[in-house]
């Protein structure tokens, strides 16, 4: 298990908190909260190790937007592929701007 | 079942375990009690090098089902097996505890579980094992003044002390897909050897531990195809049922006098289980 915090540039806080997947083999959760205008943090858990410059790269490129919305993400991941890491932080994305909490 | 009826529809095993709740209650009703952001995950899992879920995998909802109010208390499959720790037990526990409360005041609160689970979280042991004992505790204590429903629809199933819970439930609903078993099919190999139970013969285990069987043996109350809106209209029935007269479980004379009418010399298979269990110790039946 290891962990890894990132943090961004980013816009305005988030209109609200969002929740996608679940922590189950080769899936993740995504905690999405409003944070404070202008930064974004990204706080992860992964079951697993040594795949840490995988992560940063994946998360910057989704982040290489500064002008998203601001957020604090929590992430509890058991495996997931990056396709599936950047499928769920998109849905996460979705939610908080639709207005529809979670699922 | 024709090809293009299967892909019309929805499935209910494939839903997560918010989504299942989401897709029980009454829109505009939900909500949901001890959600993740209240971050209630385990604490043992961490200190084991274990990823934790921030809702422990168990999602607790009230709401209403076609207007009766109930308390929905989920399992998440994915995670951990489904598997009952100090948290997520606690969780099921204390929302069985308020809703006999509840009960208790005047103001009955059906409890629903949907039981996906292969029993106590090993890494949580006896706390895991006390949530589980209170979740039985709180079951019977319940059932004297609502009926108290178990789902198990699968792929997990339910096992271990958990499918004991669903041996207390007044209306148990199961799927084909659906196992119900005190010790699940790998325990029982180590234990009894492989020429008693070979873990790897799928078509043996479902005949005798899959929903099916279990109806045919009035273990389950009523069998439904993993079909959503079709579970959710069983639910809806058994929620609006009036209290049991005799639980399953209380039926102790006929389930003695049915073990001991057993020839124990003789490896049972799924059709004479079915004989010997043909009677329906429960009198309540298929809802339907």
């Amino acid at each position: 298990m290891q962990r890894l915090s990132l943090d961004y540039p980013a816009g305005e806080p988030a209109a609200q908190r969002a929740l996608a997947g679940v922590v189950g083999s080769g899936d993740l959760e995504v905690l999405l909260e409003p944070a404070q205008s202008g930064r974004s943090t990204v706080a992860i858990t992964t079951s697993v190790d040594g795949v840490n410059d995988i992560w940063t790269a994946v998360i910057d490129r989704i982040f290489a937007d500064t002008d998203q919305p601001a957020v604090a993400l929590e992430i509890n991941d058991f495996g997931a592929t990056p396709a599936v890491v950047r499928l769920r932080i998109a849905q996460a994305m979705e939610q908080a701007a639709s207005g529809q909490g979670s699922a | 079942m024709e090809s293009a009826e299967l892909l019309q529809r929805e499935s209910f095993v494939e839903k997560n375990a918010r989504q299942r709740v989401q897709h029980l209650v009454d829109a505009g009703t939900l909500r949901e009690l001890l959600d993740p952001f209240e971050r209630l995950s385990s604490p043992w899992l961490g200190l084991q090098d274990i990823v934790t879920q921030a809702d422990d995998g168990v999602v607790i909802a009230r709401g209403k089902i076609d207007g009766v109010a109930v308390v929905v208390a989920a399992i998440e499959p994915a995670f951990q097996g489904g598997s009952m720790g100090e948290v997520g037990g606690a969780k099921i526990a204390g929302a069985l505890e308020l809703a006999l409360e509840d009960a208790r005041a005047g103001k009955p609160v059906v409890p629903v579980l949907l039981l996906e689970t292969g029993g106590v979280r090993l890494q949580e042991a006896n706390c895991g094992l006390a949530a589980i004992a209170e979740i039985h505790a709180a079951i019977v204590a319940l059932r004297a003044h609502v009926p108290v429903i178990g789902v198990i629809s699968g792929p997990v199933g339910c096992f271990g002390g958990m499918s004991i819970a669903a041996g207390l439930c007044s209306t148990l609903i199961a799927t084909r897909e659906a196992r119900l078993g005190l010790n699940g099919p790998q325990v029982i190999e180590q234990e009894a050897g492989v020429d008693e139970f070979d873990s790897r013969d799928r078509p043996m285990i479902w005949s005798l531990t899959g929903g099916a069987q279990r109806h045919a043996c009035h273990l389950v109350d009523k069998l439904c195809d993993d079909d959503a809106a079709e579970i959710r209209t069983a639910i809806a029935r058994a929620v609006a049922q009036p209290v049991a007269d005799l639980p399953r479980t209380q039926a102790v004379d006929a389930h003695l006098a049915q073990l001991r009418s057993l020839d124990t010399s003789r490896r049972a298979d799924a059709e004479w289980a079915r004989q010997v269990m043909a009677h329906d110790i429960h009198g309540a039946g298929d809802p339907s």
